[in-house]
């Protein structure tokens, strides 16, 4: 037995890697759905925000991520900009980060096509700018200064839906999608705290954690973290069969099989500890 | 030639030669790997032209109407200052850019941390330790206890004995399973993105094997 | 002189920054409003600086054969394909830079950071010991959320998810908002120490 344990402490990374590919791999190929409770979470918080605001209104929407993270934050701007173009809410899109302009393009033109919104009237893709906080606050005094142009160059006074639109005030929450160094803290700092609009929005399950500080304080309206978050906003948007639902069974195997790794870990430490302390 | 296909076909191809990293390192990863970084940052350079240089300098520069915007020189000339610093000889250029950027920085970032993640977490702080039931009295109690012990142990003026290291104890003990709960949200989010891949794999590629041999649908 | 007019400029940067938090109106408000803009630009040329480096590492790794050189010109096609397709086509979707972002650098940057999965699998498997009590503490807190936050949890106790959520709302904004207020204190000063000329190490040298 106690040899068992033993070579089960030393266990090949290759085969670790392989059973955590396995726990993933098929509970995708066999469509392995789990039902996603929606608990008191900070998701449901978020839900509730948008389903409030009015028809009509302006919701500043920053992509603030790459592909790197896309598995996780994807999801989450496909639920939301769904929600909200359902309930003819005006979606203008930004992006802190590069690679966000082009997700950005390619949620906005999904979903819009999928609902049958217009491009410039339901919503617009204002692109992506550097200096983070900084151009954030410039927002604060001036949205046309900042995008002077959308994406694709059109100019800012072209774009009908916005006329009413000339600084962050404008907005009636503020959504950040955020992986990272410009994101949720750049956000709740200029556009929450400067300049009084709500913020909300989503990020990846790494820096969950440390926004529901955010959360306490109100500093945030709600916060959807990682894919759990995403799957969330499906289930409560009625998104069928959505990437982060499906994303839920894999997500449940992969953690129990980690888990089961760190208790066998843990076993074969104890045992080699208890082998030493009987030899001394 | 169907793009969509050697879209999918393209992206499954990097993916693999990527994953093949985790038998060992070799020449299919070495290449995804320099191909991506290449790629990442022509992608940048390019959305900083059209994105920013362009509308936010060029223009504003050289409006449509005609005219010549001469504040516009100023950013300019920090932005050659700061390519300086890939000629030897007149790198210290560079610092003059480096400045402005540092300045402008920490002006921002010194009155907006105080604001945002100091004050107002204080203030989030400041809540009733004595109203609500049981469970909420030991609750919010936790949280005040929980932010004044860590504050104690990040505070390193002092020796952490006696009193100090007591609270401090009490401080790392909460922050323990502040950690825990980090530790748990990364695994999920590292989990999350091999599901990612593995969707795209599953359901976006293998479906166009059949397709592209002829066979099925 | 070489470090006293980039100080200058950083003092007068800064200050204006602050100034215009709690003075938004004529004239510092348009002094703030240009800063503002301006950084935008001269970031956007630290972005060009990135790119040319890079460019320069690797034709330099190309001409000295240094290790990996065969590499380098797979990094130098890629970066200039994206660029040129990017200056010919423009960004827009459904051309060519977007078919590439989309269909390779999006795949790439995706499954690079996917490779994690299995590092953070191992580690956890060789590295997280129940120690001692704290540890241990460590070790629940995270099981009890791998386990809230995945619908299995449920499926086990119907009561884990709100315990994950109770572990997050308290014991771990606690331990967050400490870490938190830390850093602030820790940004006011060094951001005052780089207005007043302190520090200076980002200027290469404290001469």
């Amino acid at each position: 037995m106690a040899s068992i344990i033993e070579k089960l402490g030393n266990t090949d990374r290759r085969i670790i890697f392989i059973l955590i590919a396995l726990s993933v791999i098929i509970p995708v190929t066999t469509h392995l759905i789990f039902p996603n409770p929606v608990g008191a979470e900070p998701s449901r918080d978020m839900y509730e925000y948008v389903d409030a605001l009015p028809e009509g209104c302006d919701v500043l929407m920053s992509f603030d991520y790459g592909p790197s993270t896309m598995p996780e934050l994807h999801p989450m701007a496909i639920a939301i900009t769904t929600h909200l173009m359902r309930k003819d809410i005006n979606v203008v899109c930004m992006a802190l980060w590069p690679e966000g302009a082009s997700l950005a393009q390619e949620v906005m033109s999904n979903v819009a096509d999928s609902l049958g919104k217009e491009q410039y009237e339901d919503g617009c893709n204002l692109g992506y700018k550097t200096g983070g906080a900084i151009m954030i606050v410039r927002l604060g005094s001036s949205m046309n200064a900042v995008f002077p142009t959308d994406r694709d160059n059109l100019p800012w006074d072209e774009i009908p839906m916005l006329e009413q639109i000339s600084d962050l005030a404008s907005f009636d929450l503020v959504i950040t999608l955020s992986a990272g160094d410009p994101g949720v803290p750049a956000w709740v700092m200029m556009a929450g705290d400067r300049f009084g609009v709500p913020v909300g929005g989503g990020c990846t399950a790494v820096s969950a954690p440390q926004f529901y500080t955010y959360l306490q304080t109100g500093q945030m309206v709600g916060l959807l973290g990682g894919l759990k978050g995403a799957a969330d906003y499906e289930t409560l948007v009625g998104i069928q069969e959505g990437p982060a639902v499906e994303g839920m069974a894999p997500q449940s195997v992969a953690h129990l099989v980690i888990m089961l790794f760190i208790i066998i870990g843990n076993v074969a430490y104890f045992s080699e500890k208890k082998k030493k302390g009987g030899r001394e | 030639m169907n793009w969509e296909i050697l879209g999918i076909w393209l992206g499954a191809a990097l993916t693999l030669c990527l994953y093949s990293f985790l038998y060992r390192d070799n020449p299919f990863y070495k290449f995804a790997e320099h191909l991506f970084v290449g790629m990442s940052a022509g992608y940048w350079v390019i959305y900083s032209i059209e994105n920013i240089l362009k509308p936010n300098w060029w223009q504003q520069m050289f409006p449509e109407g005609g005219g010549f915007n001469w504040i516009w020189i100023i950013p300019g000339v920090f932005g050659l200052f700061m390519l300086a610093r890939i000629i030897p000889k007149i790198s210290g250029l560079s610092r003059m850019a480096i400045g402005m950027m540092i300045g402008t920085g920490a002006g921002l970032n010194m009155v907006s941390f105080f604001q945002t993640n100091a004050m107002a977490q204080v203030k989030g702080t400041i809540i009733s330790v004595s109203s609500g039931g049981v469970w909420t009295i030991f609750s919010n109690t936790l949280l005040v206890v929980g932010v004044i012990t860590g504050l104690v142990y990040f505070f390193f003026s002092k020796a952490h004995t006696g009193i100090v290291g007591k609270t401090a104890n009490v401080g790392i003990t909460i922050l323990m399973v502040a950690f825990g709960a980090s530790f748990g949200y990364t695994i999920m989010a590292r989990i999350s993105l091999l599901i990612g891949r593995c969707q795209f794999l599953i359901f976006d590629w293998i479906p166009t094997i059949p397709r592209l041999l002829g066979i099925g649908g | 002189m070489r470090l006293i007019i980039p100080l200058a400029i950083t003092f007068v940067s800064g200050m204006i920054m602050v100034l215009h938090f709690f003075v938004p109106h004529w004239p510092i408000n348009i002094m703030g409003d240009n800063l503002q803009e301006w950084f935008m630009i001269v970031t956007a040329a630290a972005i060009f600086l990135g790119a040319l480096n890079l460019m320069h590492v690797h034709f330099r790794k190309i001409k000295l054969k240094l290790k990996n050189w065969k590499y380098s010109p797979v990094t130098i096609i890629g970066f200039m394909a994206m660029f040129v397709a990017g200056l010919i086509y423009g960004v827009t979707s459904a051309r060519p830079f977007d078919f590439m972002f989309m269909n390779m650098v999006a795949p790439m940057g995706s499954t690079m950071f996917s490779l994690l999965a299995f590092f953070v699998a191992s580690a956890a498997f060789r590295a997280f010991r129940a120690s001692n009590w704290r540890a241990t503490l460590l070790l629940t807190s995270a099981f009890i959320v791998m386990l809230g936050q995945v619908p299995i949890g449920a499926m086990i106790w119907d009561k884990i998810p709100l315990a994950k959520v109770w572990l997050m709302t308290f014991p771990n904004t606690a331990g967050q908002r400490a870490v938190m207020i830390g850093a602030a204190m820790g940004v006011v000063s060094t951001s005052l120490r780089m207005i007043f000329g302190i520090e200076r190490s980002y200027l290469g040298g404290t001469e």
